[in-house]
């Protein structure tokens, strides 16, 4: 019940992009189109299970033990980058057609606050593994849905009349503004968990 | 000393990171929910790219070019590693409501982008410069969405009353305010900009 609690919570109730704020600079990068979206949101979920299960056991097995906590930041984000580049060498040669599809936009992943934040998120939330993998999952899945739906109504904006000044950005911020105001209507579902 | 006063006003208006370049877009939403939150992110954040230019301008020559990327990731990681002890250390409430946002100054694409755009190619003294622009660039426009959401979301700017409280909306403190603010802002200066660039 506690896990199921965890999944609504992280996809609906604490969205990360419309209410954690993160992983914002793709959210608007790369939301143009619904393919490009679907790409993004597939490639996060893969990095962000990994990165969380690498930097979790890091944290238990290394940091804590040795009292070297301090280091978090350091040694968190250089083992991001590296396995950010060794998910890519080794999806090249064993899976071409995934390496295809998601290729694009690995590099990208590593100034991702998303994968940062979720793993140092696990850590002062006291999640045990199973329950960090399920976060990360989950935040994956809400991070893919919240950038699809963004995407979909973005290829409708770039159709209609906007003015000038509103062009563009603002007024993809402005549209992530009202569906931030409707995931609100999220909030207290968790009470019942 | 005229360049680098000029590479200064650049970072603010010209180039301004948030309004123009729109980057670091997750801080900028995530701690403006107060004009004091959002200046001491920016403060934090200035200072954390005036240190990482200046000792990745002085070892520009050192680095080899194929690991740049990992080692200056890894001069910004201690610089937010210090910035993070200090403000524990010192203004433990104000850590705790930037709360995670501090350690993820490390993955703020403008510190990076000054790095790699600047700081790798110019001398010590003009990367120091770019810092300090792009900072107080970066604290204005936090510190400005901040105010904005301050004073529409509970009629206050930096906890000074301008209206009654009730005549405010919640709205502008939460989630969604930030994205609406935000937006607004940017067509704002947009608009200005391009008024400005009519004029010359």
């Amino acid at each position: 019940m506690e896990l199921i609690g965890i999944i609504i919570v992280a996809i609906f109730v604490n969205n990360v992009v419309f209410s954690q704020f993160l992983g914002i600079c793709p959210f608007l990068g790369v939301s143009k189109k619904v393919d490009t979206a679907i790409g993004m949101g597939v490639a996060v979920m893969f990095v962000l299970t990994i990165a969380t299960v690498v930097t979790y056991l890091i944290q238990k097995a290394i940091l804590e033990p040795f009292n070297l906590e301090y280091l978090q930041t350091i040694s968190f984000i250089l083992v991001i980058a590296s396995l950010v580049q060794m998910v890519e060498i080794v999806l090249k040669k064993t899976s071409p057609a995934l390496y295809e599809a998601l290729g694009v936009f690995l590099p990208l992943i590593t100034t991702n606050c998303v994968i940062l934040g979720v793993a140092i998120l696990v850590i002062q939330k006291d999640f045990n593994l199973l329950e960090s993998v399920i976060y990360a999952v989950s935040t994956a899945i809400g991070y893919a849905l919240a950038i699809i739906i963004f995407s979909s109504i973005r290829e409708q904006l770039a159709l209609t009349k906007v003015p000038k000044a509103m062009k563009d950005i603002p007024i993809a911020l402005i549209t992530a503004g009202i569906i931030a105001m409707a995931f609100m209507g999220f909030s207290g579902i968790d009470q019942v968990f | 000393m005229n360049k680098n006063l000029k590479v200064l006003i650049n970072g603010v208006i010209k180039e301004n990171p948030i309004f123009v370049l729109l980057l670091g877009m997750c801080p900028t939403l995530a701690t403006t929910s107060s004009a004091i939150n959002g200046m001491s992110m920016g403060l934090a954040t200035m200072f954390v790219l005036i240190c990482s230019n200046a000792v990745i301008s002085m070892l520009k020559n050192v680095i080899p070019d194929m690991v740049r990327i990992p080692a200056f990731i890894v001069v910004i990681a201690t610089f937010v590693t210090v910035i993070e002890m200090l403000m524990n250390a010192y203004v433990p409430a104000l850590a705790e409501s930037l709360g995670i946002f501090l350690p993820l100054i490390v993955v703020n694409c403008i510190v990076l982008g000054r790095a790699e755009a600047f700081a790798a190619k110019n001398s010590v003294i003009s990367s120091i410069f770019d810092g300090v622009g792009m900072g107080l660039g970066f604290t204005f426009s936090l510190t400005l969405l901040g105010s904005v959401r301050e004073l529409l979301g509970t009629g206050a700017i930096f906890s000074l009353k301008i209206f009654p409280e009730e005549y405010g909306s919640l709205l502008f403190v939460l989630a969604p305010g930030a994205f609406i603010a935000l937006g607004y802002l940017i067509s704002i200066f947009n608009t200005l900009q391009r008024k400005r660039q009519t004029n010359q």
